[in-house]
């Protein structure tokens, strides 16, 4: 109970502050027509008028709630109207990225712990890889596989596999050269192979920095997709859905999608969360 | 018969600020079954020629042979099990996990583990323990349970490093005439580090005294006291005697100053 009382407040003050928005964003375009109409506006007449938009330059949120719920249970799954479809194709590319992404941090992680030469090699580029801006990278990827006649699912998993690999990368090489030299030593005293060590050793100390930054990797995922997703051509996924909301001027529908894939966020970041717990919990990592 | 034989061990580290002698000339010999404590103050050495011992150290100089062989030779036929001042256990196994780390990697039997683990958990009194984590234990159980650990795969020189260091006095005492027992009733060589006085008479055989800059034994005392030890021997003027003979030894190499 003591939690919910804070949590309500916090949501309250944001929901008001989004109508005060609202309302001083929409007047000015509800102000025009009734003038146009040879009206002037009463306050209360002008705070309703800026309710009711169907293209308010800032949705109020009940309207915004109206569009979520329209595209989740409004439509049938199968149907391109509907929220659940798009975030289904989004999540399937997302995932894909999320598992192509993690693998390979993983084991340019293991390479960089057990190699000198890819330790002074590869964390360079790794760096540089993600200073690069994905929204110009993302066409690009997008064009190249289309010209080989890849189109779909693909090229936005590798959009954000680009963006997930990192986070692990970086957790991976960090978790697996936690063990300290008094724990190589015993090691080294029991005449244990690199590999002996490895396993009994450094990837379970590992385990807790892998979870960290998967947790980091598969929001990254979400973002990459929905950025690969963006670039003209893509006609399904919480990224079209923006787009095609942009070229429309369906702020309500942009809204709409930007919620979904918030949600969609928060949903995959608590399942890596909810196997991180029971993971932790089965190795006696978690108190 | 001796188990080891150090000559001329020196070792030099180079550092940013140039050279730094750790030990310079050592010469020691250790005979089986002894208990042989090193003392000295921080620097002199005294794990550092441990570490020599157990080959997770190369001298620079000098010769170390451990069993006859080469103390690499000696590493790799696992001649020895170490103990560090942290227990070192892995907290995402049991304390029976942990004690059969090393018997796994060295490719003993599942049943023999089992065998083996029951038995040392006896040997540090702490059967029933086995199934518990290590963050259950109290410290002291911990670093029993690191003991049992160094002596599940029957090395016989145990080469323990401050072992008790972090540990209360009144765990310490009590630590202390376990590991008497323990030594008595596997008649293991133990090589101990420590820079407690009292805790060096008390267990040892022979106590190599050191000093620092350059590292290097300064004395060594062959004990006179019974290798029947209570507690209540630290107030005979025997072990008194023996004690000031120590401070002396440190004292002369300027431990002191």
């Amino acid at each position: 109970m003591n939690r919910v009382v804070p949590v309500l407040t916090v949501l309250t003050a944001l929901l008001l502050v989004w109508y005060v928005g609202a309302v001083a964003l929409n007047a000015p375009w509800a102000r025009d027509q009734a003038s146009r109409a040879g009206d002037s506006l009463t306050l209360p007449a002008l705070v309703h008028a800026t309710m009711m938009q169907e293209r308010p330059v800032l949705p109020a949120p009940h309207q915004v709630a109206k569009g979520v719920w329209d595209g989740v249970a409004g439509q049938k799954i199968t149907s391109k109207r509907s929220l659940v479809w798009h975030a289904g194709i989004t999540l399937s590319a997302t995932l894909a990225g999320f598992a192509i992404g993690s693998l390979a941090g993983i084991l340019l992680a293991v390479g960089i712990v057990h190699s000198r030469v890819m330790d002074l090699s590869v964390m360079p580029w790794a760096i540089a890889s993600q200073t690069v801006p994905i929204l110009a990278i993302a066409p690009m990827v997008i064009v190249v596989f289309a010209s080989m006649g890849v189109t779909g699912l693909v090229p936005k998993a590798m959009i954000a596999a680009w963006l997930s690999f990192f986070p692990v990368l970086v957790g991976m090489v960090k978790g697996l050269r936690t063990p300290d030299r008094m724990q190589m030593d015993l090691m080294h005293s029991w005449n244990a192979s690199g590999t002996q060590a490895f396993w009994r050793l450094r990837l379970p100390s590992a385990m807790p920095y892998l979870f960290a930054s998967l947790k980091v990797a598969i929001a990254a995922a979400l973002v990459g997709t929905i950025v690969g997703e963006l670039p003209a051509g893509a006609t399904a996924g919480l990224g079209a859905r923006l787009l095609s909301g942009s070229y429309y001027g369906q702020t309500i529908q942009i809204w709409a999608a930007l919620f979904a894939a918030a949600a969609l966020a928060a949903a995959l970041v608590a399942v890596v969360s909810g196997i991180e717990r029971v993971t932790l919990r089965r190795m006696g990592l978690a108190r | 018969m001796s188990v080891i034989e150090a000559q001329g061990v020196s070792l030099t580290f180079q550092t940013a600020d140039g050279p730094v002698h750790a030990l310079k000339d050592v010469d020691l010999t250790i005979g089986k079954g002894e208990f042989v404590s090193f003392i000295g103050p921080s620097g002199c050495g005294k794990t550092t020629f441990l570490r020599t011992i157990a080959a997770l150290e190369t001298p620079t100089e000098g010769r170390i042979r451990v069993n006859s062989l080469d103390a690499d030779a000696a590493r790799r036929a696992r001649a020895y099990g170490y103990v560090f001042q942290a227990p070192g256990l892995y907290p995402w196994r049991t304390i029976s996990g942990n004690i059969s780390l090393p018997l796994e990697i060295m490719g003993f039997s599942k049943t023999d583990r089992t065998d083996r683990i029951a038995r040392v958990l006896d040997l540090v009194e702490l059967s029933g323990f086995g199934g518990k984590f290590p963050w259950q234990l109290s410290g002291g159980m911990q670093q029993r349970a690191s003991i049992a650990r160094a002596l599940a795969f029957d090395a016989d020189i145990l080469l323990m490093d401050e072992p008790f260091g972090a540990l209360d006095e009144i765990v310490r005492d009590r630590l202390n005439a376990a590991l008497l027992e323990l030594w008595a009733k596997t008649g293991k060589t133990i090589s101990f580090v420590t820079h407690s006085i009292p805790e060096a008479v008390y267990l040892s055989t022979k106590i190599v005294v050191m000093s620092p800059r350059p590292g290097r034994i300064t004395r060594i005392i062959d004990s006179t006291l019974p290798h029947e030890r209570p507690l209540e021997i630290r107030d005979t003027p025997e072990f008194i005697r023996i004690a000031q003979e120590v401070r002396e030894g440190l004292r002369e190499g300027h431990s002191y100053d």
